[in-house]
């Protein structure tokens, strides 16, 4: 082995070693008890999926959480993408309201959860100030509307941080390209719509991605606002997770895990797939 | 780079930008500013406007911006009254520091090793950490539960603390750092006779040093804020850290509960202030392409 190669693997090691016996190891157990049984032991095949695919309350979670994340994740990208393109584009003070967007990140959700629970109560804040509109609230947390308060809540967290995430992307564009475009008589729009919209992609699919894997963190306020069983509408993969986890239903989980690690692996890997052919052109 | 008055000329043509984007900033921070107004409201101006809210009695709720009495009772009676709090307070540094200082021991010789050696396997070993740094707390709970209570760590703060100081995250963002260390400086130090080690520790670590930075305050703020681990592996409430333990106090302590919430939030703001400039290359870092 060439020393150049066992010193990184010597630097590696530890780091290594760890990943390996808290996750990796643990988890190839995983794969195998999803397909054994959980008394006795004995092959079963698929049958702890097809358990999981027809368990009523997996498909309730599925379907609340795809919807979370279909209605969260364009609203939280083009929101911070228009923030972001507002903020670059300023002259003055730019950081000191970055600054302001990504507090929110930095607050622990059970620090404001009273803050929720007031705002969002039958006789909260919101409802009081409808009431002075002349608009009745509603019951915000024991109907459907409690869907609307998770996807605010998750908004205020992430925003800030996509706000930044874009930035990035877009302090990567050569200035020269705007300046050149300038000179030969090309508005705000078109400078806009031909510069910075195509060189968007590679960013809005990473950003999609890390926004994919904050949106499981929501359930930090759906569980702190609502409980282990809170409304129908909010009832999500996690909530399912923590129940089995009580009842120590360990063949559910592992084969939920599973497909769910198997869903994003092939996600993340299509990602990369891309950047990389996108790479290759490039150069 | 444009004068000063250029660019004050663009402030004054773009005010409706700016007091857009105040009012935004202010809606971004009016759930931190009610929760510190309101823990300077002593039981009973607390009880005359969130009562109804709060289950405590009271009419209907009255929006009252600033405290009329304001007092720091609260604080006081947390700070005297409360043992649990400091027990609370405890845990949470108990578990949240030991992660800290893992995740950097172990981490930056890691992150060292992908961003400076070329060795077989490094892309898939790499493509694995990231991986894994994307999959969220439900998909490894099983497994962490699993390995846990094989070596008898569940119900422990160790429990905590170890599958997060494995986390790959911390070895990403360094990673970045670390790569964007100039070859010539490294190449300068080899023609002198230095080791792989030396390099690391003398040149690699300094001028990565805030690459470290951005993974601690980063992963500060998040396991200050844990909750799924601590909820699913800890079942002594004597070992739940400050966010599990503030959602219970409440209802029946409701001044109590505001000035439990600011003193939580208050590591949290101070770690962000302290560390803003870090924490923004940190995200940036997050979100470039490998």
């Amino acid at each position: 082995m060439k020393k150049q190669t066992l010193t990184a693997f010597l630097l590696l090691l530890p780091s290594f070693l760890g990943t390996a016996v808290f996750v990796l190891i643990p988890f190839l157990d995983v794969f195998r008890r999803s397909f054994f049984q959980a008394v006795g032991g004995s092959f079963v095949g698929l049958s702890n999926y097809i358990a999981v695919l027809e368990n009523e309350a997996f498909l309730q979670a599925l379907s609340n959480t795809l919807r979370f994340l279909l209605v969260c994740l364009p609203l939280l990208l083009g929101l911070s993408f228009a923030l972001a393109v507002l903020l670059y584009s300023l002259p003055f003070a730019r950081s000191f309201f970055e600054a302001f967007f990504l507090l929110p990140m930095a607050i622990p959700v059970a620090s404001v959860v009273v803050f929720w629970r007031m705002l969002f109560h039958t006789d909260g804040l919101l409802n009081g100030l409808l009431g002075y509109g002349g608009f009745s609230g509603g019951d915000w947390m024991n109907t459907d509307a409690a869907f609307g308060v998770l996807v605010f809540s998750y908004i205020w967290k992430n925003l800030g941080y996509d706000v930044i995430l874009w930035i990035a992307g877009l302090s990567q564009i050569p200035k020269e390209q705007y300046e050149a475009a300038r000179v030969s008589g090309a508005g705000e729009l078109r400078c806009f719509f031909s510069i910075t919209l195509p060189q968007m992609g590679d960013t809005i699919l990473m950003i999609g991605v890390l926004s994919f894997v904050n949106a499981f963190r929501v359930f930090r306020e759906a569980y702190l606002i609502a409980g282990n069983y809170p409304h129908n509408s909010i009832y999500m993969l996690q909530h399912l997770f923590n129940n089995w986890f009580t009842k120590l239903d360990i063949q559910k989980m592992s084969a939920a895990a599973v497909m769910l690690a198997v869903v994003i692996s092939l996600m993340f890997l299509f990602l990369e797939r891309r950047n990389e052919r996108k790479e290759r052109t490039d150069s | 780079m444009k004068s000063l008055t250029q660019r004050f000329t663009g402030v004054h043509r773009q005010w409706p930008v700016y007091v857009f984007l105040s009012l935004l900033a202010l809606l971004m921070l009016f759930p931190v500013l009610t929760m510190a107004l309101s823990s300077l409201m002593g039981p009973g101006e607390l009880r005359e406007s969130y009562g109804a809210v709060l289950g405590a009695g009271g009419e209907n709720i009255l929006w009252k911006p600033l405290p009329q009495y304001p007092t720091l009772q609260p604080f006081v009676e947390l700070l005297l009254d409360s043992p649990d709090f400091f027990v609370m307070f405890w845990n949470s540094c108990r578990q949240v520091f030991p992660i800290l200082l893992g995740q950097t021991m172990v981490g930056m010789p890691a992150a060292w090793a992908f961003a400076r050696y070329r060795f077989p396997g490094r892309k898939v070993l790499f493509w694995l950490y990231m991986v894994l740094m994307v999959m969220p707390f439900q998909v490894t709970m099983v497994s962490s539960y699993l390995v846990l209570s094989r070596l008898s760590l569940m119900d422990t703060h160790l429990a905590i603390c170890l599958p997060g100081i494995f986390s790959t995250f911390p070895v990403f963002i360094m990673e970045k750092f670390f790569r964007a260390i100039p070859d010539s400086l490294l190449e300068a130090a080899r023609v002198d006779g230095a080791g792989a080690f030396t390099i690391f520790w003398h040149i690699g670590v300094p001028l990565g040093l805030p690459g470290v930075m951005s993974a601690l305050i980063l992963n500060f703020l998040e396991y200050w804020n844990a909750m799924e681990a601590p909820m699913t592996f800890l079942k002594t409430k004597a070992k739940f850290p400050l966010s599990l333990y503030l959602p219970e106090i409440t209802t029946d302590q409701m001044s109590v509960s505001f000035a439990a919430s600011v003193v939580m939030m208050l590591p949290a703001i101070l770690g962000f202030l302290w560390g803003q400039e870090y924490l923004q290359a940190g995200i940036a870092a997050s979100g470039l392409k490998e």
